[in-house]
């Protein structure tokens, strides 16, 4: 299953697109309950949204960004069919890409 | 019996010694100390990252951009976040907290089809302000909100 959930909604002739990824995104500074040894810093570096085929967006994230992370960004106009395409690299090199239909 | 205390009173005597050595150590620069403080300050870091992302381009203080974020967060690990703003051309959002470890949350660069809106959130360690640095085609802009955290959210 993928990391990446999505969901578009039309609002105002604008297209809203929210995502939901699952990710730990640990800053490297947090210790295990356990074992107390230090977690390794681990966290999604660059986001990149393509509609249809132009790419809209591309993010530098850090570890501030929670866990879990939401990003929500707004589409001017945007057609019912079109195609959104989210992916994430993280700091180990771990990749994930989800496409969306705009409904 | 007299070996064991002099055993002891050798050992005692070496361990003062070393305890005088270290505090020594310390308290012999006191100015060097100071200095390493001041150096570690938050706003410090905060300028050194903007100087670094932004290369001493202007900034200027804008009322056109909106944070709206919750006053008093009681959990740092996620403080919702949502950035508009009224300026044209907007090609990029950059979030940065200022007591942060690493003040730098996230830079986006918008493509010209986008509304000038992101949405997040955040992890917070301590009580800081939450600047936002907009980026134009015209120049750079900047605005910040204070948020007081009650739980920090770096050692969760």
């Amino acid at each position: 299953m993928s990391s990446i959930k999505i969901r578009t909604k039309r609002m105002d002739g604008n297209t809203q697109i929210r995502m939901l990824i699952a990710h730990p995104m640990e800053h490297g500074r947090n210790r295990d309950t356990k074992t107390n040894a230090l977690i390794p810093a681990h966290f999604i570096q660059e986001l990149t949204i393509k509609h249809n085929k132009n790419v809209i967006i591309t993010g530098n994230t850090g570890a501030n960004i929670s866990k879990d992370p939401y990003f929500a960004f707004t589409l001017k106009g945007g057609n019912v069919g079109d195609k959104i395409t989210i992916s994430w690299v993280d700091n180990l090199g771990n990749k994930d890409t989800q496409e969306h239909i705009v409904n | 019996m007299t070996d064991n205390r002099r055993a002891f009173i050798k050992k005692s005597v070496a361990f003062s010694g070393y305890s005088i050595i270290a505090t020594g150590g310390l308290l012999a620069s006191p100015e060097a100390s100071a200095e390493w403080l001041a150096e570690t300050t938050s706003t410090d870091i905060l300028q050194q990252t903007i100087k670094r992302l932004f290369k001493d381009q202007k900034i200027i203080e804008s009322d056109k951009i909106d944070i709206q974020i919750p006053k008093t967060a009681e959990n740092g690990t996620s403080v919702p976040i949502t950035v508009t703003s009224s300026l044209n051309n907007v090609e990029g959002i950059s979030i940065l907290i200022e007591k942060n470890p690493i003040p730098l949350v996230a830079k986006f660069e918008l493509s010209s089809d986008l509304e000038p809106f992101v949405s997040t959130r955040l992890k917070i360690a301590e009580s800081s302000a939450v600047a936002v640095i907009v980026e134009t085609n015209e120049g750079f802009y900047t605005a910040s909100k204070k948020v007081i955290v009650t739980l920090g959210g770096c050692e969760l």
